[in-house]
């Protein structure tokens, strides 16, 4: 039988009254890379931070491990899930490698120096994500690709065994979009799992296990990747019409808009 | 050091220190036991609790601007020390002052948490504590509006000014169980204050309970800048410049702010009160120079370069 992850049962977040995330039912098994996809606003971001722990007003039940999310402690579940936050913001002009050292935390208690340990886990972190090369520049100087895979980097230095990541590749070129996936499916091994928000569904295509398609809070289809990124859930979910194809590499790029979308 | 010398009689390094135990009933170990040792250590106190408090509180809202002053702490000592100084002047205790004033700082703490109540994130705690500011404001001005002699008037905004003169030993013990207590709070925050860094979200991710954090730096703050303004009055930029100009020391990480910043912090009281000290001995004022006037008047000038320099670092 296959160990799961994360199970996630009749999720539900309303804020201001509006459910953006309804009666969500979701499932990680060890060693998956499960895409979450859909158009702008369908809830995947506040799925993702509901699922991460990130905010507590939220309705259903989430278990890690088989053990519900709220009885695990702040740290311990620090230790075990990375989240990396959607266009994230660095607010001090700290260096590269000071900021991804800053990952580390959960395994440094209150006035705890940095060990051998720690430095070899940023120095793995880094060299995952290309970062080197920028180790000694300021936050605040950098691109904002290359801030992405810096924040990436930190999430990784924590060594977290369940990473949660929004969007990690949507400000990066092609070269690092291709990195960044390569990285991530070597990342979701043995009991290593990751769920990662994208829009690139050629990319999501190629490397995720498996999708869930949300559209309007709702999730409205999972499954391989061929059953979800059917032509009718593309018509229905994103309101357009694609070309797509498998020669090396699957591809998918939309081809018209469709009619009836965007009025309802 | 120079602060226990130095004053409108001079007293050499050796006999302060040796004096004050081969003859302590000399006027001039008097001297500096009464009125300098007092006026240096609630210097090197009050300094440090404004440095720190600055950096704890710039730490937590990942801004630089911020000042301990958000917290709303500080004007109500300030109210609380003028209300006692409006109705019970020369009638109680010579500490009513300083009392009243830590009094009136718990009363704004008090306020400002029933205001944001108990799940409120960063920013709510902040607006509650500027619409308690704002609200302390108002009371003094009506205080100082109501004052029933010019003197009166005179003697309160005064106070309101900050100044380290005529201290006392017993000031500094009423100050101290407060400001240790802030102190001792913002002992440990350094590590969440650098998880901060990343933002609240990503700081919750990495386990640091936020709430629990902005509580924790908002009382520690309360505490100690409450104490320090019950006994000195308002000594302002000190808490927002020195976290500002030492945090490259610290590489910009709050956390390691936090001890330099307290020093920093002392220092640059103990510079001002001793450069106060000097334009007062040199006769160049009619009277004496607040040491608040002084740290404002260097404060903001020295802090618009700062901005200015460092512009593109925050700003863009």
């Amino acid at each position: 039988m296959i160990q799961m992850r994360l199970e996630a049962d009749s999720v539900s977040v309303h804020r201001a009254g509006r459910a953006l995330v309804d009666d969500v039912r979701l499932q990680v098994a060890a060693g998956e890379l499960v895409g979450l996809i859909g158009p702008n606003g369908a809830g995947k971001s506040t799925l993702l931070s509901a699922l991460a722990g990130i905010d507590r007003k939220v309705s259903g039940t989430i278990s890690i491990d088989g053990r519900p999310l709220h009885s695990i402690g702040a740290n311990e579940r620090a230790l075990q899930m990375g989240w990396v936050e959607q266009s994230g913001t660095i607010h001090w002009p700290v260096t590269v490698e000071r900021l991804v050292m800053l990952g580390r935390i959960p395994h440094l208690p209150v006035w705890c120096r940095a060990s051998d340990t720690d430095r070899q886990a940023v120095e793995n972190a880094l060299s995952l994500c290309d970062c080197q090369a920028l180790r000694h520049q300021q936050v605040t100087t950098l691109s904002g690709g290359e801030r992405a895979r810096v924040l990436l980097a930190r999430a990784l230095a924590a060594e977290p065994t369940l990473l949660f990541a929004d969007e990690p590749i949507s400000n990066l070129d092609l070269g690092h979009q291709l990195q960044t996936m390569q990285l991530l499916r070597g990342f979701s091994q043995e009991r290593r799992s990751a769920i990662v928000v994208m829009h690139d569904l050629s990319l999501a295509a190629r490397y995720c296990d498996r999708l869930y398609m949300m559209h309007q809070g709702r999730i409205v289809a999972s499954g391989s990747v061929a059953e979800v990124l059917s032509a009718q859930n593309l018509a229905d979910v994103y309101g357009v019409s694609v070309i797509s194809g498998c020669e090396s590499v699957p591809w998918i790029v939309p081809d018209q808009l469709l009619k009836q979308h965007g009025k309802t | 050091m120079v602060s226990l010398c130095l004053g409108q009689q001079w007293i050499s390094p050796w006999q302060a220190f040796s004096l004050p135990f081969t003859d302590p009933d000399s006027v001039t170990a008097v001297i500096v036991r009464e009125i300098r040792l007092p006026r240096t250590l609630i210097a090197v106190i009050a300094g440090t609790s404004l440095g720190l408090s600055g950096a704890a509180m710039q730490g937590l809202l990942q801004n630089p601007l911020a000042s301990p002053g958000l917290v709303g702490s500080a004007s109500g000592a300030a109210l609380g020390a003028v209300t006692a100084l409006y109705f019970f002047s020369g009638i109680w205790h010579p500490q009513s002052v300083p009392l009243a004033g830590m009094l009136g700082a718990l009363t704004a703490t008090g306020l400002v948490y029933l205001l944001a109540g108990r799940d409120s994130s960063v920013s709510t705690l902040i607006l509650a504590g500027v619409a308690i500011n704002a609200l302390a404001a108002a009371l003094l001005s009506l205080l100082l509006n109501l004052a029933p002699s010019p003197f009166a008037v005179r003697e309160l905004v005064l106070w309101t000014l900050g100044d380290l003169a005529d201290r006392s030993l017993q000031d500094l013990w009423l100050m101290l169980p407060c400001t240790v207590a802030g102190w001792l709070l913002l002992a440990g925050v350094g590590r969440s204050l650098d998880a901060l860094t990343l933002g609240e979200r990503t700081a919750r991710s990495m386990g640091i309970n936020t709430q629990l954090t902005s509580w924790r730096i908002f009382i520690a703050v309360s505490l100690c800048v409450g104490a320090a303004v019950a006994t000195t009055g308002m000594i302002g930029f000190i808490g927002l410049v020195v976290p500002h100009l030492l945090r490259p020391l610290a590489n910009h990480q709050p956390g390691r702010l936090l001890p330099l910043a307290a020093l920093g912090g002392a220092l640059m009281l103990l510079a001002a009160d001793i450069g106060v000290r000097l334009i007062a001995l040199h006769g160049a004022l009619p009277v004496p120079l607040k040491v608040g006037v002084l740290t404002a008047l260097v404060g903001a000038p020295f802090f618009l370069v700062l901005i200015l320099r460092s512009r593109r670092n925050y700003l863009s």
